[in-house]
């Protein structure tokens, strides 16, 4: 049904573009070594193997290359212009080589074997590291990264480094060690040749860092056009249906066409200037070749430096090997800034301070002796009690878990500039109903994100069953809490899976019983395959009420002390929410329930209606009697007042 | 598909048909070079003749230039026609997108069309860049060197054509393996990065619930299917380096054996050997290459497939022939109206609607979730066709007018409601581009929204972020209802557009709708009875079907499910917005 849908913002999986221009790295040093040190940490022996692997490819070819000299020069030379040749020596020579060249093979094929198993694991090992991290964060955290920025570490980011480590960080060691090997095989045979070479490879150097920046520079332009045009892209997506409405896809269109030539021109100009940097290095190569091939014509002729022909074939084979490494290494110049780029963003989350918890004070499982004292259990009771640990003293105490909330003078603000709630008063007693009312922005929805402690407080007290909530265990208080939140989330899953996520070990009929509860077991049983149905994308295939209802079933089934119901049924239409309104009293029955709903008819038979505004609490009392106060209560309900 | 692809390539076509003939032509001069190279040894260096080597190293420098102007023009024309190709297809599936109606909408969702136009056109401009470069530029390279290898020694040359088949055989067994791995892995992958996806935005779910142990071991267990899967795909292509090293080791002792013969026969000489020892190489790395730019073009093909879903999907809804462009007044019928979204549905979504709408009449629309109520009023401005029986706006049927003229005169507030990153006024005059300030503040104000936007520290110049963030539900609601206003429409729908106002300010809306368009008809869907109950007539809609059409007193009569919701409303104590509105 299209008119359920929910539309979603920055939330597409898949790989995204990069967001805007890329900022400068501060210390790549660091950032490489840190990066290195990742991997090399659980694979240093595979590493170590992986070096001498490269060591042995790279001998083994240079090998066959000098073998060209002693082809020639040794064996081919001596036996021209004899009537019976001997090549007995020659297949000698060739079989040592084969045998060189096996284990070049040999040591090819276990590098390319060990670096795959590197590389998967350092990325399962870094995947795993990043999310069990993001698990610790705060909710701060994610109330402040964009959703979008944070997937695209799990997908560009890891790439980026993925493509480092299989293939940047080989080739760099394998061109390094050719280029060393190179070099002093090539002095060994001729030094004034050399020379040439290396004076070539100079040009080729500067060549290089000349296209290079330019690269880079248009390479950070199409970054920053590229993040322009996807937030474009992304904006008008979202708002199609809008565009089409306003019939407003001319200026739309104009919009998209600027940034899309912006990006076209500079995208072209970066790729341009990649393009060349392979042409130009080979033909600098190709020119350092002929340089040396016509000095050693000069040389071999005149026989001045003592150079044969067949030493100056395998000098110009080497000429060829040492500018291809060269070429190699200068062309993963911008991979590997991108790696760097996405390990900073990487790493950074991996810095990211953690939720704290300083938090002592535990949930377990209690029996009551016939005195009515309390004392722990390792078996499941059903009943609860706060394990309270006093240091001073050295003595534990046990309390039973009830759901007693009390607001002491509480104020708070998302950040210590600006507050939000201003000396929040407030008494909640096991089975009674608190509601918050007030205009959007009042500060509603901020209050329930305390009591569960996404969001530490400024100044006051929360306690629950009498205990600062700051010494309880955050895993225990959240534990003790259930909550339907404003924005419904579901898992990709069963419908079934979904529920038991309040209640881990639940059984089909426990999840049944808390969906019959939330009114939600008729819709689901209508459902293609009951409770067996897969929901995927956040349960995209369900309107915007079933989904409410679920996540109702969920908080029932965890069967918390304190309940927190933050607009849970407000896509649910007035009539079906009559129906759910039976099963929500039943499930309220006995616990401390924190409402927040914008429908007055929902909160009405509440024992506390909480009026909030601008973070402050302007009037408080049961239905009745805020509207014998004809405030603002009973202008919000008569609807006779301005609201604002 | 190619064909559908091809089309986007327009005024690229002469930088991407020079863009091959450049990197051929670098190619044979590359080529060239070993020959130069060959001569300048027997010729030169044998003979002792320095100037034959002056004259072919001269010619080699020359050859070395050219390629270098070659290769360089290779890489001009070649980012050219695959940055150009790009925009093209960016451009072609955007504008092909504009022309959708909803229900083409529907069927990609934003996420997807996001990344059909940003990751997959990257992908593929890529791809069609080293299909240019590289594609034409391997295989010419290697019949090059198998030519020049020929042209030295047929018998040793033939080495070669051997070594390429056999090596050319288990590329290919390797590259089709590998890539039937590749494309069992990566959906995996992608529910992996779905699941962590779900994880960033469910993350309020995750720690109230206490779960992020839980999410943990899903996730590693997860994560470690993927490092199997992948190290089994990757496995395969690890054979790559190891053949082909093989091979060409093998080839190159065995030229040597031969070659050794030869040139002590006085058959061939030793610069001859020597080309054909670079030839070797050639012709092999170039086979490679082949089968890097056969996995690279297969990877890109399913981002390819994606963008010609695009490129290719039709409208569903057309302008008629001769199109009317004057909407008579505000009037609505409907004549047995049938509608499902779906051709093939079983049970259609509205079911016989006949409904008499005259202008300037204000039409409340209630009903329960899914009962099909902004199905209904989706119809009028044509954002989808009916299926059966006809519906007409001032008397002409919908399908006969000027779609543009038509939604201009039919003002929708959606459900789903966007506005867009710019100012304030900016957004207000999607309604009416010359609209002046005056104006948008008029419609402001009967939206009850020009209080809130004059305690915006800019005012109307108040910059909105994109998705509307910096304003509150209710807010945005009033602002999309203001910027609707403005475009003086002869019908105006609000679709449940008033539910984060509060019931007061909502009252006030409706009032100014009363007493400043009279003559707008105005249909209202919502929730609340209290947003409808004043309205001239109440359209209670259930199940795609009308239950009961009426005033409020005659509803309330004899209509029970709009009993019911007024007395889930309402009870307790009987006054509940007994007096909001007039």
């Amino acid at each position: 049904m299209a008119e359920e849908r929910k539309p979603k913002v920055n939330q597409g999986p898949g790989p995204r573009g990069p967001r805007g221009p890329r900022p400068k790295l501060e210390h790549p040093g660091r950032l490489l070594k840190r990066m290195l040190g990742y991997t090399f940490k659980d694979y240093a022996v595979q590493w170590i193997v992986v070096v001498i692997c490269i060591v042995t490819t790279v001998f083994s070819s240079l090998q066959g290359t000098l073998f060209m000299r002693t082809l020639i020069d040794e064996y081919i030379v001596p036996l021209m212009g004899h009537q019976n040749p001997d090549f007995g020596p020659l297949a000698g020579a060739i079989g040592r080589v084969a045998c060189f060249y096996g284990l070049g093979v040999i040591a090819s094929f276990m590098q390319s074997r060990i670096m795959i198993f590197v590389t998967q694991g350092t990325m399962m090992k870094l995947r795993n590291d990043m999310f069990e991290k993001m698990e610790k964060l705060p909710i701060k955290y994610f109330d402040t990264h964009a959703h979008g920025d944070i997937m695209s570490m799990y997908t560009n980011d890891i790439d980026t480094m993925r493509q480092m480590i299989s293939q940047s960080i080989p080739q760099f060691l394998n061109s390094a060690i050719t280029i060393v090997s190179v070099l002093v095989s090539m002095f060994v045979l001729d030094v004034p040749l050399t020379l040439i070479t290396l004076l070539m490879v100079g040009v080729m150097l500067v060549a290089v860092k000349k296209i290079g920046s330019q690269s880079s520079r248009f390479f950070m332009a199409q970054q920053r056009d590229l993040g322009k045009l996807n937030g474009c892209i992304e904006e008008t997506m979202t708002g199609q249906k809008v565009v089409k409405v306003f019939c407003h896809e001319e200026e739309s269109l104009q919009t998209f066409n600027e940034l899309n030539d912006q990006l076209c021109d500079s995208a072209c100009r970066a790729n341009l200037f990649a393009n060349i940097m392979g042409p130009v290095n080979a033909q600098l190569g190709n020119l350092s070749y002929v340089v040396c091939a016509v000095f050693g014509g000069i040389l071999a002729i005149t026989g001045i430096s003592g150079l044969t022909i067949g030493a100056l074939a395998s000098f110009l084979t080497l000429n060829k090997s040492f500018s291809m490494p060269i070429n190699q290494v200068s062309q993963q110049f911008n991979s590997i800034i991108m790696a760097l780029a996405g390990a900073d963003r990487i790493f950074k989350l991996m810095d990211e301070t953690p939720e704290l918890d300083e938090g002592y004070v535990e949930l377990v499982n209690a029996v009551k002796n016939d005195r009515g004292e309390l004392s722990e259990s390792k078996e499941r009771t059903g009943l609860w009690a706060w394990k309270h640990y006093h240091k001073a003293e050295g003595t534990t105490t046990y309390r039973e878990l009830q759901g007693d909330v009390v607001f002491e003078h509480v104020d708070f603000g998302y950040t210590d500039e600006k507050m939000i709630l201003h000396d929040i008063e407030l008494y909640a007693k096991p089975g009674q109903k608190i509601a918050f009312v007030g205009a959007t922005g009042a500060g509603k929805t901020t209050i329930t994100n305390l009591i569960n402690r996404f969001y530490d407080i400024q100044d006051g007290k929360i306690r629950y069953d009498g205990i600062n909530i700051n010494k309880i265990k955050k895993n225990d208080l959240r534990r003790s809490l259930g909550i339907v939140l404003q924005d419904t989330h579901l898992f990709t899953g069963t419908v079934m899976e979904n529920i038991r996520y309040g209640k881990l070990d639940a059984t089909d009929e426990e999840v049944i019983k808390a969906a019959k509860l939330a009114n939600a077991d008729g819709f689901i049983r209508r459902l293609p395959d009951g409770y067996n149905t897969m929901l995927h994308g956040d349960g995209a295939n369900l309107s915007q009420g079933q989904r409410q209802l679920l996540a109702i079933a969920r908080a029932a089934i965890a069967d918390p002390p304190v309940l927190i119901l933050d607009e849970a049924t407000s896509s649910i239409d007035t009539r079906t929410e009559k129906l759910v309104q039976q099963g929500m009293d039943a499930l309220m029955k006995g616990r401390t329930n924190f409402v927040i709903a914008h429908r007055l008819s929902t909160v009405k038979n509440s024992d506390c209606i909480i009026v909030l505004e601008q973070g402050r609490i302007i009037e408080k009392g049961t239905h009745d009697q805020l509207i014998e106060q004809k405030g603002k209560y009973y202008q919000l309900y008569t609807g006779n007042a301005v609201a604002q | 598909m190619l064909k559908t692809l091809g089309a986007q390539i327009k005024e690229f076509k002469k930088d991407s048909i020079l863009t091959p003939i450049f990197m051929i032509a670098e190619v044979i001069m590359e080529t060239i070079i070993p020959l130069l190279m060959a001569s300048i040894i027997d010729d030169g260096v044998n003979a002792g003749n320095m100037k034959h080597i002056y004259i072919v190293g001269a010619l080699m420098v020359l050859t070395a230039i050219l390629s270098l102007c070659f290769g360089i023009g290779g890489g001009v024309f070649g980012a050219k026609a695959s940055t150009g190709f790009a925009r093209n297809l960016r451009k072609a599936m955007y504008e092909n997108i504009q022309t959708f109606s909803f229900s083409n909408i529907d069927k990609f969702s934003t996420s997807g069309l996001v990344t059909r136009l940003t990751t997959d056109v990257t992908n593929v401009q890529n791809a069609y860049q080293m299909l240019l470069r590289m594609c034409m530029r391997a295989p010419v390279s290697l019949i090059c060197a198998m030519v020049m290898s020929f042209y030295i020694s047929p018998r040793l040359a033939s080495v070669y054509l051997v070594a390429v088949i056999i090596l050319g055989c288990i590329l290919a067994i390797i590259v089709g393996n590998a890539t039937k791995h590749f494309n069992q892995a990566f959906p995996k992958y992608d529910d992996l990065n779905e699941s962590v996806q779900e994880n960033v935005s469910a993350i309020r779910v995750v720690k109230a619930y206490v779960r992020e142990d839980y999410e943990n071991e899903k996730f590693t267990k997860a994560s470690s299917n993927i490092y199997k899967i992948f190290c089994k795909a990757e496995g395969i292509v690890a054979w790559n380096s190891p053949v082909m090293n093989f091979t060409v080791y093998f080839c190159i002792l065995l030229i040597s054996w031969m070659g050794a013969h030869m040139v002590v026969q006085n058959e061939l000489t030793t610069g001859q050997l020597m080309s054909l020892l670079t030839y070797c190489m050639n012709i092999l790395m170039n086979l490679m290459m082949l089968s890097m730019i056969f996995v690279m073009m297969t990877m890109s093909a399913a981002s390819a497939r994606r963008i010609c879903e695009v490129l290719n999907e039709k409208p569903d809804l057309a302008n008629p022939e001769n199109p009317v462009f004057e909407v008579a007044d505000g009037s609505i019928t409907f004549d047995h109206v049938f509608f499902s979204y779906r051709k093939d549905a079983d049970t259609p979504v509205l079911k016989n609607i006949n409904l008499d709408i005259k202008p300037g009449e204000t039409i409340g629309i209630i009903g329960g979730t899914g009962s099909a109520k902004s199905s209904l009023v989706n119809l009028i401005s044509r954002l989808y066709d009916v299926t059966g029986g006809t519906l007409k706006v001032g008397g002409v049927d919908v399908r006969d007018y000027d779609m543009e003229a038509l939604r201009n005169q039919v003002a929708v507030v959606l459900q789903n409601n966007v506005l867009f990153s710019g100012t304030i006024l900016e957004n207000l005059r999607w309604g009416d581009k010359e609209a002046t300030e005056e104006q948008c503040k008029r419609a402001c104000e009967l939206a009850c929204a020009d209080e809130f936007i004059q305690k915006m520290p800019d005012g109307y110049h108040t910059f909105i972020e994109q998705g509307g963030t910096n304003v509150s539900g209710g807010q945005k609601q009033r602002l999309c209802i203001a910027r609707a206003l403005l475009k003086k429409p002869k019908i105006l729908i609000l679709d449940d557009s008033t539910s984060a106002v509060d019931t007061a300010t909502d009252a006030k809306i409706r009032k100014a709708f009363a007493e400043e368009i009279p003559g707008t008809t105005k249909l209202i869907i919502a929730q609340r009875i209290s947003s409808v109950e004043h309205a001239d007539r109440i359209i209670v809609m259930n199940e795609g079907q009308i239950n009961g059409f009426g005033t409020h007193e005659e509803l309330l009569a004899s209509n029970e499910i709009y009993r019911d919701v007024y007395e889930s409303q309402t009870s307790g104590s009987g006054d509940f917005d007994e007096k909001g509105g007039m």
